[in-house]
Protein backbone atom coordinates (compact mmCIF):
# COMPACT_ATOMS: atom_id res chain seq x y z
CA UNK A 1 0.00 0.00 0.00
CA UNK A 2 1.40 3.37 -1.02
CA UNK A 3 0.58 6.43 0.82
CA UNK A 4 1.75 9.94 -0.77
CA UNK A 5 1.27 13.00 1.27
CA UNK A 6 1.97 16.42 -0.43
CA UNK A 7 3.74 19.62 0.24
CA UNK A 8 5.45 18.71 3.34
CA UNK A 9 7.63 21.62 5.03
CA UNK A 10 10.18 20.72 7.58
CA UNK A 11 11.64 22.67 10.48
CA UNK A 12 15.35 23.79 8.44
CA UNK A 13 18.11 22.18 11.29
CA UNK A 14 20.91 25.18 10.47
CA UNK A 15 22.64 27.96 12.09
CA UNK A 16 19.59 30.03 11.99
CA UNK A 17 16.71 28.30 13.63
CA UNK A 18 16.85 28.73 17.08
CA UNK A 19 15.05 26.27 19.91
CA UNK A 20 14.34 26.79 24.07
CA UNK A 21 15.81 23.89 26.20
CA UNK A 22 11.88 22.88 26.09
CA UNK A 23 11.93 22.08 22.65
CA UNK A 24 15.16 20.92 22.30
CA UNK A 25 14.25 17.87 25.06
CA UNK A 26 11.03 16.96 23.32
CA UNK A 27 12.88 16.84 19.96
CA UNK A 28 15.87 14.34 21.60
CA UNK A 29 13.81 12.73 24.59
CA UNK A 30 15.82 13.83 26.62
CA UNK A 31 15.60 15.45 29.70
CA UNK A 32 16.57 18.93 30.78
CA UNK A 33 18.98 17.63 33.35
CA UNK A 34 20.83 15.43 30.37
CA UNK A 35 20.83 18.67 28.49
CA UNK A 36 22.51 20.42 31.66
CA UNK A 37 25.06 18.05 31.35
CA UNK A 38 25.86 17.77 27.85
CA UNK A 39 26.10 21.38 27.85
CA UNK A 40 28.37 21.52 30.79
CA UNK A 41 30.73 18.74 28.92
CA UNK A 42 30.66 21.09 26.59
CA UNK A 43 29.16 19.17 23.92
CA UNK A 44 26.36 21.80 23.27
CA UNK A 45 26.62 25.62 22.68
CA UNK A 46 23.57 27.47 23.60
CA UNK A 47 23.43 31.25 23.29
CA UNK A 48 22.38 32.76 26.42
CA UNK A 49 23.74 32.46 29.95
CA UNK A 50 20.97 30.70 32.11
CA UNK A 51 19.43 27.18 31.30
CA UNK A 52 15.97 29.27 30.94
CA UNK A 53 17.54 31.72 28.32
CA UNK A 54 19.70 29.29 26.40
CA UNK A 55 19.14 29.21 22.93
CA UNK A 56 20.48 25.94 20.62
CA UNK A 57 20.65 26.47 16.50
CA UNK A 58 19.78 23.25 14.16
CA UNK A 59 23.06 22.52 14.21
CA UNK A 60 23.43 21.75 18.20
CA UNK A 61 19.78 19.79 17.68
CA UNK A 62 22.08 17.43 15.35
CA UNK A 63 25.06 17.18 17.47
CA UNK A 64 22.86 16.31 20.42
CA UNK A 65 21.14 13.97 18.52
CA UNK A 66 24.44 12.14 17.28
CA UNK A 67 25.72 12.87 21.02
CA UNK A 68 22.67 10.71 22.30
CA UNK A 69 22.77 8.05 19.11
CA UNK A 70 27.13 7.43 19.85
CA UNK A 71 26.59 7.07 23.34
CA UNK A 72 23.78 4.79 23.45
CA UNK A 73 25.12 2.17 20.37
CA UNK A 74 28.31 2.80 21.12
CA UNK A 75 28.39 2.64 25.07
CA UNK A 76 30.33 5.61 24.93
CA UNK A 77 31.12 7.88 28.17
CA UNK A 78 30.24 11.68 28.20
CA UNK A 79 34.03 12.35 27.82
CA UNK A 80 34.16 9.98 24.90
CA UNK A 81 31.12 11.04 23.01
CA UNK A 82 32.12 15.23 23.86
CA UNK A 83 35.67 13.74 21.53
CA UNK A 84 33.80 11.58 19.06
CA UNK A 85 31.54 14.44 18.34
CA UNK A 86 34.79 17.31 18.29
CA UNK A 87 36.10 14.86 15.54
CA UNK A 88 33.46 13.65 13.77
CA UNK A 89 33.54 17.66 12.87
CA UNK A 90 36.49 18.09 12.10
CA UNK A 91 36.33 14.74 9.46
CA UNK A 92 33.42 16.80 8.12
CA UNK A 93 34.82 19.75 7.60
CA UNK A 94 38.33 18.08 6.43
CA UNK A 95 36.58 15.89 4.15
CA UNK A 96 34.69 18.69 2.29
CA UNK A 97 37.77 20.98 2.12
CA UNK A 98 39.61 17.79 0.76
CA UNK A 99 36.25 17.44 -2.05
CA UNK A 100 37.04 20.98 -3.17
CA UNK A 101 40.89 21.42 -2.86
CA UNK A 102 40.28 17.80 -5.13
CA UNK A 103 39.07 19.55 -7.93
CA UNK A 104 42.32 21.36 -8.74
CA UNK A 105 44.04 18.29 -9.34
CA UNK A 106 44.53 17.07 -12.82
CA UNK A 107 45.40 13.45 -13.11
CA UNK A 108 49.17 12.77 -13.47
CA UNK A 109 50.95 11.48 -16.60
CA UNK A 110 54.28 9.90 -16.49
CA UNK A 111 56.78 12.19 -17.03
CA UNK A 112 60.16 11.50 -19.16
CA UNK A 113 63.42 11.99 -17.34
CA UNK A 114 66.62 12.27 -19.33
CA UNK B 1 13.82 -15.87 4.38
CA UNK B 2 17.07 -16.12 4.81
CA UNK B 3 19.69 -17.89 7.28
CA UNK B 4 21.90 -15.07 8.61
CA UNK B 5 25.23 -16.24 9.77
CA UNK B 6 25.69 -14.32 13.06
CA UNK B 7 29.17 -15.75 13.83
CA UNK B 8 30.53 -14.34 10.32
CA UNK B 9 28.80 -11.45 10.62
CA UNK B 10 30.75 -10.69 13.47
CA UNK B 11 34.00 -12.27 12.05
CA UNK B 12 34.40 -14.94 15.06
CA UNK B 13 34.75 -18.80 15.31
CA UNK B 14 31.23 -20.56 17.00
CA UNK B 15 33.17 -21.51 19.45
CA UNK B 16 34.12 -17.72 20.27
CA UNK B 17 34.68 -17.04 24.04
CA UNK B 18 31.89 -13.71 25.76
CA UNK B 19 35.06 -11.88 25.34
CA UNK B 20 35.94 -12.57 22.04
CA UNK B 21 32.27 -11.47 20.44
CA UNK B 22 32.38 -8.14 22.82
CA UNK B 23 35.59 -7.23 21.50
CA UNK B 24 34.54 -8.26 17.76
CA UNK B 25 31.31 -6.55 18.10
CA UNK B 26 32.77 -2.96 19.65
CA UNK B 27 34.92 -2.76 16.52
CA UNK B 28 32.39 -3.22 14.45
CA UNK B 29 30.09 -1.12 15.64
CA UNK B 30 33.04 1.62 15.86
CA UNK B 31 33.89 1.31 12.21
CA UNK B 32 29.91 1.05 10.49
CA UNK B 33 28.58 3.21 13.29
CA UNK B 34 26.22 5.50 10.47
CA UNK B 35 27.38 8.37 12.49
CA UNK B 36 30.90 7.52 12.05
CA UNK B 37 31.13 5.34 8.59
CA UNK B 38 30.53 7.42 5.32
CA UNK B 39 30.43 3.62 3.41
CA UNK B 40 26.87 3.67 1.63
CA UNK B 41 25.60 0.54 3.37
CA UNK B 42 26.68 1.68 6.94
CA UNK B 43 23.75 1.70 7.89
CA UNK B 44 22.77 -1.74 7.21
CA UNK B 45 25.99 -3.03 8.20
CA UNK B 46 25.62 -1.56 11.81
CA UNK B 47 21.73 -3.10 11.66
CA UNK B 48 23.24 -6.27 11.09
CA UNK B 49 26.02 -6.49 13.48
CA UNK B 50 23.33 -5.09 15.92
CA UNK B 51 21.10 -8.14 15.36
CA UNK B 52 24.24 -10.64 15.57
CA UNK B 53 25.65 -8.77 18.87
CA UNK B 54 21.75 -9.20 20.16
CA UNK B 55 21.82 -12.90 19.99
CA UNK B 56 25.13 -13.88 20.24
CA UNK B 57 26.17 -11.98 23.70
CA UNK B 58 22.85 -13.44 25.63
CA UNK B 59 23.70 -17.19 26.45
CA UNK B 60 20.42 -18.48 25.86
CA UNK B 61 19.35 -16.50 22.57
CA UNK B 62 22.84 -18.06 21.43
CA UNK B 63 22.45 -21.31 22.43
CA UNK B 64 18.90 -21.01 20.68
CA UNK B 65 20.38 -19.90 17.88
CA UNK B 66 23.43 -22.82 17.79
CA UNK B 67 20.30 -25.26 18.15
CA UNK B 68 19.52 -24.59 14.63
CA UNK B 69 23.02 -26.25 14.28
CA UNK B 70 26.11 -25.21 12.04
CA UNK B 71 25.02 -26.72 8.61
CA UNK B 72 23.87 -23.27 7.31
CA UNK B 73 25.47 -20.86 5.39
CA UNK B 74 24.66 -17.38 5.01
CA UNK B 75 21.79 -16.72 2.58
CA UNK B 76 20.34 -20.35 2.87
CA UNK B 77 16.97 -20.49 2.33
CA UNK B 78 15.56 -20.64 6.10
CA UNK B 79 12.32 -22.02 7.59
CA UNK B 80 11.86 -22.56 11.02
CA UNK B 81 12.03 -25.88 12.42
CA UNK B 82 8.44 -27.48 13.49
CA UNK B 83 7.77 -26.26 17.48
CA UNK B 84 10.52 -23.18 17.23
CA UNK B 85 9.09 -19.63 17.51
CA UNK B 86 5.47 -20.54 19.45
CA UNK B 87 4.49 -19.20 22.45
CA UNK B 88 5.09 -21.61 25.43
CA UNK B 89 8.02 -23.37 23.79
CA UNK B 90 10.09 -20.57 24.50
CA UNK B 91 10.65 -18.05 26.30
CA UNK B 92 9.03 -14.59 25.37
CA UNK B 93 12.08 -12.30 24.98
CA UNK B 94 11.08 -8.83 25.43
CA UNK B 95 11.45 -6.43 22.44
CA UNK B 96 9.43 -3.28 21.97
CA UNK B 97 7.23 -3.13 18.36
CA UNK B 98 10.28 -0.28 17.66
CA UNK B 99 13.24 -2.41 18.84
CA UNK B 100 11.84 -5.79 16.66
CA UNK B 101 11.31 -3.05 13.64
CA UNK B 102 15.33 -3.09 13.64
CA UNK B 103 15.33 -6.79 13.52
CA UNK B 104 15.64 -9.12 10.22
CA UNK B 105 12.44 -11.56 9.64
CA UNK B 106 14.85 -14.08 10.34
CA UNK B 107 15.91 -12.90 14.15
CA UNK B 108 11.48 -12.74 14.31
CA UNK B 109 11.20 -15.98 13.59
CA UNK B 110 13.28 -17.49 16.23
CA UNK B 111 13.34 -14.62 19.06
CA UNK B 112 9.97 -13.42 18.23
CA UNK B 113 8.30 -9.97 17.03
CA UNK B 114 7.26 -7.15 19.51
CA UNK B 115 5.77 -9.13 22.94
CA UNK B 116 2.83 -8.16 24.85
CA UNK B 117 4.42 -8.65 27.65
CA UNK B 118 7.27 -6.33 26.82
CA UNK B 119 4.11 -3.50 26.17
CA UNK B 120 2.37 -4.29 29.75
CA UNK B 121 5.66 -4.13 31.29
CA UNK B 122 6.92 -0.94 30.07
CA UNK B 123 5.04 0.95 32.84
CA UNK B 124 7.38 -0.91 35.19
CA UNK B 125 10.21 2.26 34.14
CA UNK B 126 7.39 5.17 34.83
CA UNK B 127 6.33 5.62 30.99
CA UNK B 128 2.68 5.23 30.35
CA UNK B 129 3.10 3.06 27.00
CA UNK B 130 -0.25 5.24 25.36
CA UNK B 131 1.81 8.00 25.33
CA UNK B 132 5.06 6.34 23.96
CA UNK B 133 6.57 8.19 20.99
CA UNK B 134 7.41 6.19 17.80
CA UNK B 135 10.87 6.10 16.66
CA UNK B 136 12.83 8.98 14.81
CA UNK B 137 13.70 7.85 11.33
CA UNK B 138 16.82 9.49 9.41
CA UNK B 139 17.12 9.37 5.95
CA UNK B 140 19.67 11.02 2.98
CA UNK B 141 18.06 13.06 0.43
CA UNK B 142 20.61 13.87 -2.64
CA UNK B 143 19.73 17.64 -4.42
CA UNK B 144 21.18 19.57 -6.71
CA UNK B 145 23.71 22.37 -6.01
CA UNK B 146 20.52 24.39 -8.49
CA UNK B 147 17.67 22.93 -5.46
CA UNK B 148 19.83 24.07 -2.61
CA UNK B 149 20.15 27.61 -4.53
CA UNK B 150 16.92 28.14 -5.78
CA UNK B 151 14.75 25.89 -3.17
CA UNK B 152 12.76 22.89 -4.55
CA UNK B 153 10.18 20.01 -4.10
CA UNK B 154 11.54 16.74 -3.76
CA UNK B 155 9.82 13.32 -4.12
CA UNK B 156 11.05 10.87 -1.50
CA UNK B 157 9.45 7.14 -1.46
CA UNK B 158 10.17 5.62 2.18
CA UNK B 159 9.18 2.19 3.68
CA UNK B 160 8.15 2.89 6.85
CA UNK B 161 7.49 0.17 9.27
CA UNK B 162 4.25 0.15 11.41
CA UNK B 163 2.49 -1.87 13.83
CA UNK B 164 -0.94 -3.75 12.45
CA UNK B 165 -3.25 -4.50 14.56
CA UNK B 166 -1.77 -7.64 15.97
CA UNK B 167 1.27 -5.99 17.01
CA UNK B 168 2.80 -7.26 14.20
CA UNK B 169 5.84 -5.08 12.23
CA UNK B 170 4.83 -4.59 8.60
CA UNK B 171 6.23 -1.85 6.00
CA UNK B 172 4.54 0.17 4.13
CA UNK B 173 5.69 2.22 0.93
CA UNK B 174 5.23 6.04 1.50
CA UNK B 175 6.12 9.21 -0.53
CA UNK B 176 6.21 12.42 1.04
CA UNK B 177 6.51 15.97 -1.61
CA UNK B 178 9.29 17.52 0.79
CA UNK B 179 10.00 21.18 0.41
CA UNK B 180 13.63 22.24 0.30
CA UNK B 181 14.43 25.39 1.42
CA UNK B 182 16.78 27.66 -0.72
CA UNK B 183 20.14 28.09 0.88
CA UNK B 184 20.27 24.61 3.03
CA UNK B 185 23.63 22.92 2.68
CA UNK B 186 24.77 19.54 2.69
CA UNK B 187 24.84 18.03 5.80
CA UNK B 188 21.99 20.10 7.16
CA UNK B 189 19.04 18.53 8.33
CA UNK B 190 15.18 18.77 7.51
CA UNK B 191 13.03 17.52 10.68
CA UNK B 192 9.42 16.66 9.64
CA UNK B 193 7.70 16.17 12.68
CA UNK B 194 5.23 13.31 13.13
CA UNK B 195 6.68 11.48 9.84
CA UNK B 196 9.09 8.90 11.69
CA UNK B 197 7.68 5.45 12.52
CA UNK B 198 3.74 5.71 14.87
CA UNK B 199 3.70 4.46 18.27
CA UNK B 200 1.75 2.03 20.21
CA UNK B 201 0.29 4.88 21.67
CA UNK B 202 -0.31 6.57 17.97
CA UNK B 203 2.09 9.12 18.26
CA UNK B 204 4.89 8.99 15.41
CA UNK B 205 8.14 9.92 16.04
CA UNK B 206 9.69 12.48 13.89
CA UNK B 207 11.50 12.54 10.23
CA UNK B 208 15.18 13.56 9.93
CA UNK B 209 16.08 14.12 6.24
CA UNK B 210 19.82 14.65 5.57
CA UNK B 211 20.78 17.02 2.69
CA UNK B 212 23.44 15.55 0.39
CA UNK B 213 24.59 17.73 -2.63
CA UNK B 214 24.74 16.20 -5.92
CA UNK B 215 28.70 16.70 -7.71
CA UNK B 216 28.01 19.62 -10.11
CA UNK B 217 30.09 19.58 -13.13
CA UNK B 218 31.38 23.24 -12.94
CA UNK B 219 31.11 23.86 -8.94
CA UNK B 220 32.23 21.86 -5.35
CA UNK B 221 30.44 23.83 -2.82
CA UNK B 222 31.71 24.02 0.77
CA UNK B 223 28.81 25.71 3.38
CA UNK B 224 27.85 28.18 1.65
CA UNK B 225 30.58 28.89 -0.90
CA UNK B 226 31.42 27.49 -3.81
CA UNK B 227 34.60 27.12 -5.74
CA UNK B 228 35.32 26.61 -9.25
CA UNK B 229 38.22 26.69 -12.25
CA UNK B 230 37.76 29.28 -14.91
CA UNK B 231 40.14 28.59 -18.03
CA UNK B 232 41.68 31.63 -19.51
CA UNK B 233 44.08 32.11 -22.01
CA UNK B 234 47.54 33.44 -21.72
CA UNK B 235 46.96 36.85 -23.06
CA UNK B 236 43.93 37.71 -21.08
CA UNK B 237 46.41 36.72 -18.11
CA UNK B 238 48.70 39.13 -18.98
CA UNK B 239 46.83 41.57 -20.35
CA UNK B 240 43.81 41.89 -18.42
CA UNK B 241 40.14 40.91 -19.59
CA UNK B 242 36.56 40.75 -19.06
CA UNK B 243 35.30 37.18 -18.80
CA UNK B 244 31.91 36.16 -18.27
CA UNK B 245 31.54 33.41 -15.50
CA UNK B 246 29.00 31.49 -14.82
CA UNK B 247 26.88 31.81 -11.39
CA UNK B 248 23.84 29.72 -10.24
CA UNK B 249 21.99 32.89 -10.85
CA UNK B 250 22.85 33.61 -14.57
CA UNK B 251 26.09 34.76 -15.87
CA UNK B 252 28.16 37.84 -14.60
CA UNK B 253 31.30 39.38 -15.67
CA UNK B 254 34.58 39.23 -13.85
CA UNK B 255 37.29 41.38 -14.24
CA UNK B 256 40.57 39.76 -14.88
CA UNK B 257 43.56 42.03 -13.06
CA UNK B 258 46.51 42.93 -15.31
CA UNK B 259 49.34 40.08 -15.25
CA UNK B 260 47.50 37.38 -13.49
CA UNK B 261 48.87 34.50 -12.75
CA UNK B 262 47.66 30.31 -13.37
CA UNK B 263 46.49 29.41 -9.36
CA UNK B 264 45.12 32.54 -8.61
CA UNK B 265 41.89 33.15 -6.65
CA UNK B 266 39.51 35.71 -7.44
CA UNK B 267 36.11 36.06 -5.20
CA UNK B 268 32.86 37.01 -6.22
CA UNK B 269 31.06 38.05 -3.29
CA UNK B 270 27.98 37.18 -2.13
CA UNK B 271 27.30 34.70 -5.22
CA UNK B 272 27.45 31.18 -3.86
CA UNK B 273 24.51 29.70 -2.09
CA UNK B 274 22.09 32.35 -0.46
CA UNK B 275 21.60 33.06 2.92
CA UNK B 276 22.55 35.86 5.88
CA UNK B 277 25.28 36.52 5.09
CA UNK B 278 25.20 34.79 1.37
CA UNK B 279 28.18 32.67 0.30
CA UNK B 280 30.45 33.54 -2.31
CA UNK B 281 31.90 31.83 -5.13
CA UNK B 282 35.77 30.95 -5.46
CA UNK B 283 37.12 31.32 -9.21
CA UNK B 284 40.73 29.47 -9.51
CA UNK B 285 42.26 31.08 -12.65
CA UNK B 286 43.75 28.18 -15.01
CA UNK B 287 46.01 29.69 -18.34
CA UNK B 288 45.09 27.31 -20.72
CA UNK B 289 47.74 27.25 -23.57
CA UNK B 290 46.92 27.49 -27.48
CA UNK B 291 47.37 24.30 -28.94
CA UNK B 292 50.42 24.44 -31.61
CA UNK B 293 49.28 22.55 -34.56
CA UNK B 294 51.17 24.45 -38.00
CA UNK B 295 54.50 26.26 -38.32
CA UNK B 296 52.66 29.18 -38.08
CA UNK B 297 51.22 28.68 -33.85
CA UNK B 298 54.68 26.93 -33.05
CA UNK B 299 56.81 30.12 -34.96
CA UNK B 300 54.50 32.36 -32.49
CA UNK B 301 56.25 30.62 -29.07
CA UNK B 302 59.32 30.60 -30.75
CA UNK B 303 58.32 34.92 -31.14
CA UNK B 304 57.66 34.85 -27.45
CA UNK B 305 60.49 32.98 -26.08
CA UNK B 306 62.60 35.42 -27.96
CA UNK B 307 60.67 37.85 -26.72
CA UNK B 308 61.33 36.87 -22.77
CA UNK B 309 64.63 35.42 -23.39
CA UNK B 310 65.66 36.46 -19.95
CA UNK B 311 62.44 35.15 -18.36
CA UNK B 312 62.84 32.27 -15.95
CA UNK B 313 60.41 31.23 -14.23
CA UNK B 314 62.11 28.13 -12.28
CA UNK B 315 64.21 31.24 -10.34
CA UNK B 316 63.17 30.19 -7.05
CA UNK B 317 63.73 26.80 -7.34
CA UNK B 318 67.26 27.50 -7.65
CA UNK B 319 67.48 25.09 -10.85
CA UNK B 320 69.81 27.19 -14.35
CA UNK B 321 67.13 27.44 -17.04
Amino acid sequence: MTLTTTGIEGMVLDEHTLIGIGELTKVCGISTDEVRIMVGEGMLHPLGAEPLQWRFTGVEVRRARRALRLRHDLELNLAGTALALDLLDEIERLRERVECLEQYLDSPMDADER
Amino acid sequence: MQYKDYYKILGVARDASADDIKRAYRKLARKYHPDVSKEADAEARFKEINEANEVLKDPQKRAEYDALGSGWHAGDEFRPPPGFGQRGTRREYEFSPEEAARFSDFFSSIFGGGSEAFRAGFGDIGDDVTGRRGMDQNATIQITLEDAHHGATRQLRLEVPEIDAKGRIQSRARTLNVRIPAGVTAGRQIRLAGQGSPGPGGKNGDLYLEIEIAPHPIYRSEGKDLHMKLPISPWEAALGATVAVPTLDGSVNLKIPTGSQSGQRLRLKGRGLPGKPAGDIYVQLEIVNPPTNSDADRGAYRDLAARFEAFNPRAKLGAKS
